[in-house]
């Protein structure tokens, strides 16, 4: 049984096919990642995944178990976490009271624990505010924990986003962007972040534009273009592809080319 | 310690000078009566903050929810003859049952487009109770509605005694507001506030919570409505206006939205302001006007709010020293 198994998935807004006919599975403990250009649908992929959309037509197993119209809350109970490309994170607040409500679907105090304050609401706060001492640990921010968020770098910013996400417990993550907008040195960071996580245990599927990072750090790669997966192996399987090459890099070095593709794009 | 202990030292002294206030204008009803006023009012704008302030959703249909309090009250002491406790109970239910419904409708929008949707809830309830001539009174409204029942030896025909009774209910909603806030329940409504869609990946309900929290904040509006015609003895159909439900907002903005003494600090400063300027009748409004537009320009997070900004500001300028030295951090692998 496949961990996370996608079975023609088609999603289509209006006349616009994003996601076309895509087949493909995400093996448990590995790190997966989707590659393409700008436009290729990889983040309408993640939200097909993750319930904020449904697919068009297909289905989506997680475990053996059909998720495709769970909604999104009850995906994130059953394991699935993400990040976003942006952080969304609230600035005014510390980095520690931004993390302790990731630890809150695995708590069940209502509004009743809340007025009363009930056994369970005191026991319940003291395990998120753990959780979240835990993960902030795991991410390597625990001198950052009392700092407001407006006040640290983009890259913890990244950080604390990943720590949110852990301290929902999950089976796998998924990672839009996570080395977006931050430095090579830092960019290092983050992959071995990912590594860390991947060996507890932790699946991660991540989209990411930086190549020499995602070749040294995917254990699989699927590549999408127009909505399509064109090419799925491991990072050399991906290198050596001619159909990558021909079709989607245009020949040459699809390592150097897809660097130069994202440097022109982003007119950096 | 010592900050945590000089919080406390000022809201003891709030209440001490909340409980000693009647004895000083003993005398002076009209004083009393709007102190007693501000505080209901005060209530109900709690209720505001719960779901404005903390979970994001601004509902212009406060008002509304008020009159149904008010006036559920009022009907059910005039005409149905029930004892004003009774009564009280039964329209903070109402309130909320009616909220429970129309909050199912209304959270099906989001931002603006539910703001503009509860505006419209808000007038329809004011259409409702302006023409409802046999239910409500329709335009002349409801008159003689009884002050609350005796409980026992203490009886609430005083202005003190309604005071001190409001002040009971200010507090109390004070402290399930604080309650509220300071649990897993508030941190899920701030979740909610900053990013429905990082809420529902963080696996949180975000329709049933968004909805528990308009309930919730109905059932303030419900109460202060039930204590605003027990106190007044009279209402009309401009307890649901739209011209009331913009004062509770103007109380909470320049008081603080999504601060805890935001709604106190600004309704009471405004109702005073506002007996102050009443001799300029209308015309006060070109003074609260341009002080409205100084504040959500300069301080768009309320008296409080600023205040708070600038404590956090200097604290963060003391940590900033701390942070600036740590670039990046090295992960260390992992040990199996």
């Amino acid at each position: 049984m496949a961990f996370i198994q996608l079975k023609g998935i088609t999603k289509k807004f209006g006349g616009l096919t994003a996601v076309d006919n895509v087949d493909f599975e995400i093996e448990q403990g590995k790190i997966t990642a989707i590659i393409g250009p700008n436009g290729a649908g990889k983040s309408t992929f993640f939200n097909l995944i993750n319930g904020f959309h449904k697919p068009t037509s297909g289905t989506i197993l997680f475990e053996g178990k059909d998720i495709t119209n769970t909604p999104v809350h009850i995906g994130a109970r059953l394991g699935i976490a993400r990040t976003f490309q942006t952080t969304h994170l609230f600035e005014q607040a510390t980095v520690i009271d931004n993390v302790i409500v990731g630890h809150r679907l695995r708590t069940k105090s209502k509004l009743y624990d809340a007025i009363f304050r009930t056994r369970r609401e005191k026991q319940e706060e003291q395990i998120a505010y753990q959780k979240a001492l835990e993960v902030l640990d795991f991410v390597g921010l625990t001198h950052m924990a009392k700092a407001p968020v407006s006040t640290i770098p983009q890259e913890a910013k990244k950080r604390v986003a990943i720590a949110l996400a852990l301290a929902t417990d999950p089976k796998v993550m998924f990672l839009d962007e996570p080395a977006a907008g931050i430095n090579p040195d830092e960019t290092e960071g983050l992959s071995q972040l990912m590594k860390k996580l991947a060996a507890s245990g932790i699946t991660i599927c991540t989209i990411e534009h930086k190549m020499q990072m995602i070749m040294g750090l995917a254990d699989k790669i699927m590549v999408l273009n127009h909505g399509a997966k064109i090419a799925e192996g491991t990072p050399t399987e991906i290198k050596n592809n001619p159909i990558v090459i021909e079709a989607y890099l245009g020949g040459g070095d699809p390592v150097a080319e897809v660097n130069r593709h994202h440097s022109e794009v982003r007119g950096v | 310690m010592g900050k945590i202990f000089n919080q406390r030292n000022i809201i003891i002294l709030l209440i001490l000078f909340a409980l000693v206030f009647p004895l000083i204008y003993a005398d002076n009803r009209y004083v009393l009566h709007v102190m007693t006023i501000g505080f209901i009012f005060t209530i109900s704008v709690y209720g505001m903050n719960i779901l404005a302030g903390y979970t994001g959703q601004l509902s212009l249909a406060h008002a509304g929810f008020f009159a149904i309090g008010a006036y559920s009250v009022g009907i059910l002491t005039t005409q149905g003859g029930l004892n004003f406790w009774l009564a009280l109970l039964l329209a903070v239910l109402i309130t909320c049952a009616t909220g429970f419904v129309l909050g199912l409708i209304a959270l099906r929008t989001k931002t603006h487009f539910f703001a503009i949707y509860t505006l419209i809830v808000g007038y329809l309830i004011y259409l409702l109770i302006d023409k409802w001539d046999g239910l409500t009174g329709g335009i002349r409204g409801l008159i003689g509605i009884p002050i609350p029942d005796p409980i026992g030896p203490i009886t609430f025909e005083s202005a003190t005694s309604m005071y001190y009774l409001v002040l009971f209910f200010l507090l109390l909603a004070i402290f399930v507001a604080v309650r509220i806030v300071h649990s897993l329940t508030g941190r899920t409504y701030i979740a909610i506030r900053n990013s429905e869609d990082l809420a529902q990946t963080l696996g949180i309900n975000t329709t049933m919570n968004k909805l528990v929290s308009f309930v919730i904040s109905v059932a303030f509006a419900g109460l202060a409505g039930g204590l605003y015609a027990a106190l007044t003895r009279f209402i009309g159909p401009d307890v649901a206006s739209t011209h009331m439900v913009f004062n509770f907002l103007m109380y909470l903005i320049v008081g603080g939205i999504g601060t805890l003494s935001g709604p106190l600090v600004g309704t009471m400063l405004f109702i005073w302001f506002e007996q102050f300027l009443k001799s300029y009748q209308e015309y006060h409004m070109l003074i609260f006007g341009p002080i409205l537009v100084f504040m959500v320009i300069f301080f768009p997070s309320g008296i409080t709010g600023g205040f708070y900004k600038l404590k956090m500001k200097f604290q963060s300028a003391k940590n900033q020293k701390n942070v600036r030295h740590i670039k990046s951090i090295p992960v260390k692998s992992t040990k199996e």
